[in-house]
């Protein structure tokens, strides 16, 4: 059977199959229960699974994913929801010194299988601490997976994965996705992590996104196919583990590259996208691969100052165009 | 028998009866002999273990840091003394204490400081790193603060799958200003997790006397602020410990929710091995705080318990034990160069 379902709606579901398969699974965070979570990701859920199994907690993120982790060493599956994906700074030590750290330190004895589920990104005038997009952060940490969804497909998928393997994973939505559409099938199948897809076939160039980057790539592709320009876009879903060849695979016949990241292009995975392709991909390259990222700015409120600092279609099409020599490149 | 005088006083949280939250006055059960030397068994090897690889680190035959817990052994004993075997510890950068009390093995800790294939974690882990799930040493967090939170979430896994499991969280009293150190706490509290936060005042943070760092002296009077008991023993009196362990042991396993232990102990050693402590405390500060010896105190509390000759012998094969260890440890093989890459992600 095929439905049609929105994207909050499949993390709903998703969270809600993984509670009725796995005695040990539990949600963690703030306004969960009665609430519903405040993008409605839990709506129903308390009342279906009770209150100690969808748990609401003061706001205390160290403390949250910290005892995530404890929780998880002992052979529990937590939840963690991280609301905004800025208050992840609040939470640094737990992802990065223990979530990520412990199963190698102990030579293997502990594991910390958890899901750290937040959702970030600008378009909703959150002003500066409510809009990031942090992703990039986790890669430079050895030990978490990076798991970005860009349709309810993929997000029942993914998470299906997400909440069976032995270590943490960070499971990044975009806000701006949560009432777009898609259709599931039921049930949706496992999708293992470190397996891109080809979302639009192309010949010229290729764009690899993730999240709602993915959607803007299409858009861009489409501006573009009036210029005369064949776009190939990639949906690398995770991006720990990475999907280095399906993006090679695709760069053998379009010879240009393009990565699309909301994230700040400075310091994002983008360039860790772009430098392992140079490195393992150089001879297929007929011109430099670019990168489509944010400006280093802070995300600013008024929606006029937002257009010109965050990385949208627009630049997606624009950095296309230098990449193929269209137009010249400009930072 | 002074070890009957319990040093325990409970700081009573708000809205607690007296009774809820005391470990007030009530005897030590000493329930055998064999209890008694067991005590004592692993009280002095935690000094010898520190004594003996304190001086192959001094030798250079060990690298890294090395946290001592010398002088503090009685909280690491009193406390896991009042555990089940089942029941779970977390721990700190200052930890061989605590696995030994714990039940770890001693050759596979050593060859663990040494980086050997054989330690507990194979050489990946370290002196502040050691583990033993088999004998729910859980784990020390040298971030000061996540012992805390670690045993928090133990817990809570011990509340959500109905085990009548205890996580007990040993912590210093640095801990104290981390911000995770209160959250976990209240988190604890509001949930009545099977939890024991167990803060021992070793006087310093690092370099820093516990007094510079905090206005009022007794970490345990921060239990009210959450609800819960808190309750101040004589960390050199390891029957003290062990029966204010207990209580909150009990208390955490019936329901009662977690309660706050600052056992007051003196930390004998620097920092760490190299510290420059003559910086900041006088070298007779230290001659004098350590004349109250835990060892010495379990002695003359134990005198017409224990028949003269027992405690000797158990030091000695304590010493031999402790040597085999560090000869295992010696002769274990390093880690072979290819696990450094096991289980990337």
């Amino acid at each position: 059977m095929i439905r049609e379902i929105t994207f909050v709606e499949a993390v709903r579901e998703a969270q809600a199959e993984a509670l009725s398969s796995d005695d040990r699974v539990f949600i963690m965070g703030q306004e969960l229960g009665e609430y519903g979570g405040v993008f409605r990701a839990t709506e129903g859920l308390a009342e279906r699974f009770g209150a100690h199994r969808v748990r609401d907690m003061p706001i205390a993120e160290q403390s949250m994913l910290g005892a995530g982790v404890g929780a998880a060493v002992m052979g529990m599956r937590p939840i963690v929801e991280v609301m905004f994906m800025d208050f992840i700074a609040c939470g640094m030590d737990a992802i990065v010194n223990h979530a990520a750290k412990v199963r190698y330190m102990s030579g293997d004895q502990m594991r910390a299988p958890m899901v750290i589920r937040t959702q970030g990104g600008s378009g909703t005038h959150h002003g500066s601490q409510h809009s990031q997009t942090l992703e990039s952060w986790f890669l430079h940490v050895p030990g978490l997976a990076v798991v970005a969804p860009s349709t309810p497909s993929d997000v029942k998928g993914l998470f299906k994965t997400s909440i069976q393997v032995d270590h943490p994973v960070l499971f990044v939505e975009h806000r701006a996705l949560y009432r777009t559409r898609g259709t599931v099938s039921d049930p949706v199948a496992p999708i293992p992590l470190g397996k891109g897809a080809i979302r639009r076939r192309g010949e010229d160039v290729t764009v690899v996104g993730i999240g709602k980057s993915v959607g803007q790539a299409l858009v861009a592709a489409r501006l573009l196919e009036e210029e005369g320009v064949s776009v190939e876009v990639i949906d690398l879903r995770t991006l720990v583990p990475l999907d280095l060849d399906l993006v090679l695979k695709s760069l053998a016949h379009t010879h240009h590259l393009v990565v699309a990241h909301e994230a700040v292009e400075r310091g994002g995975w983008a360039g860790e996208l772009v430098s392992r392709v140079v490195a393992e991909g150089f001879d297929e390259l007929d011109a430099p691969p670019l990168r489509a990222g944010s400006k280093p700015v802070p995300v600013p409120f008024a929606k006029e100052l937002e257009a010109e600092m965050i990385a949208d279609e627009r630049l997606i099409a624009e950095r296309v165009r230098q990449a193929l020599g269209i137009v010249e490149y400009a930072r | 028998m002074n070890h009957r005088t319990s040093t325990a006083q409970t700081v009573p949280a708000p809205g607690l009866s007296d009774q809820d939250a005391s470990s007030r006055g009530a005897a030590p059960d000493v329930r055998s002999d064999a209890e008694l030397r067991e005590i004592f068994r692993l009280m002095y090897t935690i000094r010898r273990f520190e004594v003996t690889l304190e001086r192959a680190h001094l030798e250079g035959d060990l690298y890294g840091p090395f946290h001592s817990s010398m002088g503090q052994e009685a909280v690491s004993v009193g406390v896991c003394a009042a555990l089940r075997l089942d029941d779970v510890v977390t721990s700190t950068h200052r930890g061989h204490g605590h696995a030994i009390a714990k039940g770890a093995d001693l050759g596979r800790i050593c060859a663990e400081l040494w980086g050997r294939s054989t330690g507990y974690c194979r050489g990946k882990g370290g002196s502040m790193h050691i583990v033993s799930m088999d004998h729910g040493f859980v784990g020390q967090s040298p971030i000061i603060g996540g012992s805390g939170m670690l045993a928090t979430g133990a817990a809570l896994a011990f509340d959500l799958s109905r085990e009548a499991r205890v996580a007990v969280a040993f912590m210093g009293d640095g801990a104290v200003g981390q911000g995770v150190f209160h959250e976990t706490l209240n988190l604890a509290a509001i949930w009545k997790l099977p939890a024991v936060f167990v803060v021992e005042n070793n006087g310093y943070a690092h370099s820093f006397r516990a007094e510079q760092m905090q206005l009022n002296p007794d970490i345990a009077t921060r239990a009210a602020g959450f609800g819960i008991p808190g309750v101040v023993v004589d960390g050199i009196d390891v029957f003290a410990v062990r029966e204010a362990a207990g209580a909150a042991a009990d208390r955490a396993r019936t329901g009662g929710g977690p309660t706050l232990i600052e056992a007051k102990c003196y930390r004998w050693r620097g920092h760490n091995l190299g510290d420059a402590e003559h910086l900041y405390r006088a070298r007779q500060e230290v001659q004098e705080a350590r004349r109250d010896d835990p060892l010495d105190r379990f002695r003359a509390a134990t005198s017409d318990l224990i028949p003269p000759g027992v405690l000797e012998e158990i030091e000695k094969r304590v010493a031999a034990e402790v040597d085999g260890a560090v000869r295992f440890a010696r002769q274990s093989p390093p880690p072979d160069p290819r696990t450094a890459l096991e289980g990337s992600l």
